[in-house]
């Protein structure tokens, strides 16, 4: 499938959605597909990024999503740079200013920030002055995990509209579901975010998803079924009465997904709790995509890199 | 942009194809072996159009395919506008093949230089020769066609423009002036 064409000019940063309109995410999509088959060659890598140097500035662990945007950026030649918060100055005392303006007079072209903090990666492209990718910020946004889930589900089924999406745990606290419901419903999707009542807020709606506690209502009729995963430290602070409950309702499983359409995939933005939000045996079952956008998660990034570098000057 | 001439008509384009056909027969002593590469957009067409007359010509079925080398550009960094990523289909295997790849315009080099770090990165083919409708001169780069159409000579304030049934609705090319 080739590009269509994007003729308004292109946002700077990839902070959120805002400012990218659909065509332009859709060519993201469309230009993955190349980038799978650079990825399946013997020489996986392209110069298009020769002589830039993008930093992957981590002030939160996460391992394979930092490893996919490193690998994402040297298979577009690019040099990386890679910054982790524990083993930096910041434990010093220095500020993220300060960190960031170092990282910038080394001629950083382009930073990937993960952060704990909502709007850390507004803060960095302020600072640097350079194209900025989020590769997650507190519960505000996670842009590219999106942009693959809709990727993988694109790729099973064409097209994103009419496609019902079903997100199901702890949507209260997910940049993911937040990400997600966006940008599935922008492309044409139905999403439908479900929860327990305390880790659902109703605000959410206004993204264009309907909301629900009832996870079979949630998942009747889904062509996707998206588990997120659950963070037992919720339990402490009142959020879930008990995992069995948690388990017993809304754990992603082959009973729950005999409601969905014949056929329909499941998805988790890892990493997973094998037994907890989803079970052992439909994680690594024939529906499971879970590999599928891993995989289709580096295509992603390198075209998101491709959208927001190349040809800069 | 001003329309100047005409260069080739669509009975000099079809005759411009075959001799180039016949050449790359001659050359390389058959059909065998041979592959097509066309870069996109209007290489595609025309490798398709060479590949049916070496079809006509020997009966003989020549593996064909498509290249983008928008990744590969050294330009990428100079220009304004965002280059779109098109379709790359290579279906046969280039190990130990003659690959002839096929470009309407041949003016600076760097597409074809472009070209052939794609190509090379996507495998090992035994040699790789050029073939070009138009070589309109202008090189950048140590590079020349094995097999040319037209050699035509041409300012820099000159554009030339191919046009094909397949992309255009006609076969055409013409010289133009870019307007000062």
């Amino acid at each position: 499938m080739s590009a269509q064409v994007v003729a308004e000019p292109r946002p700077r940063h990839l902070l959120d959605f805002q400012g990218w309109s659909e065509g332009r995410l859709n060519a993201i999509l469309d230009n993955a597909d190349t980038m799978l088959q650079v990825l399946d060659r013997p020489v996986k890598k392209v110069p298009a990024l020769q002589g830039l140097t993008v930093c992957t500035a981590f002030f939160e662990n996460s391992t394979r999503t930092r490893i996919s945007f490193e690998l994402a950026a040297r298979r577009m030649s690019a040099d990386v740079v890679s910054f982790a918060a524990g083993s930096s100055s910041l434990s010093k005392g220095e500020s993220l200013r300060d960190t960031i303006e170092t990282l910038t007079s080394y001629k950083v072209d382009a930073y990937v920030v993960r952060h704990p903090a909502s709007g850390a990666a507004h803060q960095v492209a302020r600072f640097s002055g350079k194209p900025t990718i989020n590769a997650g910020d507190g519960r505000r946004a996670h842009p590219t995990q999106a942009l693959l889930d809709a990727y993988t589900i694109r790729q099973e089924y064409g097209d994103l509209k009419g496609r019902r999406v079903a997100i199901i745990g702890d949507v209260r606290h997910s940049r993911v579901a937040r990400s997600n419901a966006e940008l599935l419903t922008r492309l044409g999707a139905e999403v439908v975010l479900c929860g327990p009542a305390t880790l659902l807020p109703r605000e959410l709606a206004s993204l264009g998803a309907t909301l629900t506690t009832d996870a079979q209502q949630a998942v009747k009729g889904a062509h996707a079924v998206m588990a997120l995963r659950l963070q037992t430290e919720r339990m402490d602070a009142g959020y879930l009465g008990s995992l069995q409950e948690y388990i017993r309702d809304y754990q992603v499983n082959e009973r729950l997904m005999e409601r969905a359409e014949t056929g329909a995939i499941v998805l988790h933005p890892g990493p997973m709790n094998r037994d907890l939000e989803i079970s052992a045996d439909t994680a690594d079952g024939p529906r499971s995509r879970v590999l599928k956008q891993v995989e289709n998660g580096q295509a992603v990034r390198m075209s998101v890199l491709y959208h927001l570098l190349v040809g800069r000057g | 942009m001003n329309a100047k001439a005409s260069i080739l008509s669509a009975d000099e384009l079809r005759r411009a194809l075959t001799r180039i056909a016949h050449e790359i027969l001659e050359r390389n002593k058959g059909a065998e072996g041979l592959a097509l590469v066309g870069i996109h957009t209007r290489g595609i067409p025309l490798a398709a159009r060479l590949a049916a007359k070496l079809h006509e010509l020997e009966g003989v079925e020549i593996p064909l395919g498509r290249l983008d080398i928008t990744l590969y550009r050294d330009d990428l960094s100079e220009i304004a506008h965002q280059p779109l990523i098109r379709e790359t289909q290579l279906n046969f295997d280039m190990q130990g093949r003659r690959v002839i790849l096929v470009d309407d315009v041949l003016y600076t080099g760097r597409t074809v230089r472009a070209a052939l770090d794609a190509l090379i990165d996507l495998g090992r083919p035994q040699s790789i020769q050029l073939a070009v409708l138009v070589d309109r001169g202008h090189r950048e780069l140590p590079i020349r066609a094995d097999y040319v159409g037209k050699n035509l000579p041409t300012s820099r304030s000159e554009v030339v423009k191919v046009k094909l049934e397949e992309t255009d609705g006609l076969d055409a090319v013409e010289l133009w002036e870019l307007s000062s």
